[in-house]
């Protein structure tokens, strides 16, 4: 479904601050597969989400989606066929619409926005059903402005509204890191729910490791912009946090992320 | 009084164009100093020489969105910041307002304008032109609100709420702040099209900073009113237009002379944006109103504050 070729990109080449994000990474998701990818500070985790999203564009390979081509696509016209969750709460959703504006936003994704309402009778009841799905009472305040919700609210909200239309792609960038324990419980919790509901494939990066390995249905590790452990589903249930931290042990000179040190 | 509340609400078609960049799109555009004008000439060499006033006063509205088209691609396409984009064509646009006109300036005496058949009938200044006015103006608050509701204009206003997210919907931001200029730019040149109608020439210094007359109704309107519906907030701008010409009125007849008007301009926008970010101002609303609480997160007391 996702396939990532021969992928690299050197940022500042050729001053002294020139870095080597991702070296010649190569990666294929199949169909459903949930991939949780962690690593140390600047492997290249967020580089590569980028690359897919078409935020970042690489200096050589190709990201292909449903065997498209997509390297060259702005960010916007791959939107069709990705779904994003942002680390930043407040970045997925637009604070000054209501709920039900939010949901008619996404619900457009990929197709042509013309002149019809975005919200009908026949969509806010649909709307309102998915709503239910996160069972945060949201159901109910369909006319709410969304920057009057909490963070919580708000993630979950946006986890919705990228996933209810089924993208091809579902990627997901830290996306509980910025909430409180209890609600990236909530968030990571529904993101399960949502993602083996709709049987998307998914990549998620995470600097928490308990969580790359409660969700998903594969893992990799990132180091220094190369792809250094890559486990399925069988060899990934079998894994500890302490295992993990035992692999990073293994790569002399890696920081662990500030925030894994944390956890 | 009347004359005042007239062009209020003339000019409040260029100040739902301003709302439209300026709160809608988030985008300060200064086009519009040159758009006016030109919907002005437009109309007018239209009208002088034998075009129909409706047909005249729909070219304007079209050359307008030529002139905001124009601000869309150098800001858009030619990473040009916003401000200084709006500045190049509001300049371009003063040499080719005299191309139009062939002159400085072109009146309209004895022609037969938009206004022309409600001078006749005698309703002019009377309080039956403020209804006709204000029912116009009320017309365009609502296809305005409506576009707003559209798929189209919801993802415009998603452009001015947060570029990222709607990006990731697979909406071209670019796209959307193009047509958005275009729009109010049209909206402007319109606006200029009918008060060269109404005051019987067209100028070429006509625009000369309506940027402040357009952000000041917009800000004194949403002083006034609250934001929390588009419509309300569309409508507070054709008051905050009107309230903007009251007040000119009263700086005129208190002495203050037609060269001070730029002066008091800058001055009302200062004082309706400082104003509201006084302590002491913000008490004096507190104990009007009250404000909605952010709502609280718990599944309990769920409430729609709709």
């Amino acid at each position: 479904m996702l396939e990532i070729k021969n992928l690299s990109r050197t940022f500042f080449p050729g001053t002294v601050n020139e870095r080597k994000a991702l070296r010649n990474i190569n990666l294929n998701l199949s169909d459903g597969e949930f991939v949780t990818v962690i690593g140390s500070n600047g492997a290249g985790k967020s580089t590569v989400l980028n690359m897919v999203a078409g935020k970042l564009q690489p200096d050589v390979g190709t990201v292909s989606v449903a065997g498209k081509n997509v390297t060259k696509l702005a960010d916007y016209q791959r939107a069709k066929y990705i779904g994003r969750v942002f680390q930043d709460p407040m970045a997925g959703t637009a604070p000054t619409m209501t709920i039900e504006e939010n949901m008619a936003l996404a619900y457009a994704r990929g197709r042509f926005r013309g002149l019809g309402l975005g919200v009908g009778s026949k969509r806010r009841e649909l709307f309102a059903q998915e709503l239910a799905s996160l069972e945060l009472g949201l159901e109910n305040r369909l006319k709410t402005k969304v920057g009057l919700l909490s963070g919580g609210q708000r993630q979950a909200l946006s986890l919705l509204m990228a996933t209810f239309s089924k993208p091809k792609i579902l990627l997901l960038d830290e996306h509980t890191a910025a909430l409180d324990p209890q609600r990236a419980a909530l968030v990571s919790r529904l993101t399960k729910e949502i993602v083996e509901r709709h049987q998307l494939t998914t990549l998620m990066v995470t600097h928490n490791m308990e969580q790359a390995l409660a969700l998903g249905t594969r893992l990799i590790m990132m180091h220094d912009g190369q792809i250094i452990l890559d486990l399925n589903q069988e060899e990934k249930s079998k894994m500890t946090v302490k295992d993990l931290l035992d692999e990073f042990g293994k790569i002399k000179g890696a920081q662990l992320d500030d925030k894994t040190m944390l956890q | 009084m009347i004359t005042a509340v007239e062009l209020g609400l003339i000019y409040a078609i260029m100040a739902l164009g301003v709302y439209l960049t300026f709160r809608i799109l988030d985008f300060p555009d200064l086009t519009v100093d040159g758009s006016f004008t030109t919907g002005a000439a437009v109309a007018s060499v239209g009208i002088v020489n034998g075009m129909n006033p409706w047909l005249a006063t729909v070219l304007a509205f079209f050359a307008g969105m030529v002139a905001g088209t124009i601000t869309g691609l150098l800001h858009t396409k030619g990473k040009i910041d916003g401000l200084l984009a709006g500045i190049l064509t509001m300049i371009a646009l003063y040499s080719i307002n005299l191309r139009i006109m062939g002159k400085a300036n072109t009146p309209l005496l004895g022609e037969e304008t938009l206004i022309s058949p409600m001078r006749a009938s005698g309703i002019l200044g009377s309080w039956a032109s403020v209804a006709i006015l204000f029912a116009v103006c009320l017309a365009f608050v609502a296809a305005i609100v409506w576009f707003l509701h559209t798929e189209l204009g919801m993802a415009m206003r998603a452009t001015g709420d947060n570029q990222e997210m709607i990006r990731s919907f697979g909406v071209s931001t670019d796209n959307q702040k193009i047509l958005g200029l275009a729009l109010s730019n049209g909206l402007v040149a319109l606006s200029g099209a009918v008060i060269a109608q109404y005051q019987g020439f067209a100028d070429i210094g006509m625009g000369i900073g309506l940027i402040l007359i357009g952000l000041a109704s917009v800000i004194v309107g949403q002083a006034i009113f609250t934001q929390r519906y588009i419509w309300l907030a569309a409508i507070a701008v054709v008051f905050g237009a009107v309230i903007y010409r009251l007040v000119i009125q009263l700086a005129l007849s208190a002495g203050l002379q037609v060269n001070d008007m730029k002066l008091i301009s800058a001055v009302l926008v200062v004082v309706a944006l400082l104003l509201p970010k006084w302590k002491g101002f913000q008490k004096i609303i507190k104990t009007f109103t009250k404000r909605p609480q952010p709502v609280t997160e718990s599944k309990e007391g769920v409430r729609t504050n709709a």
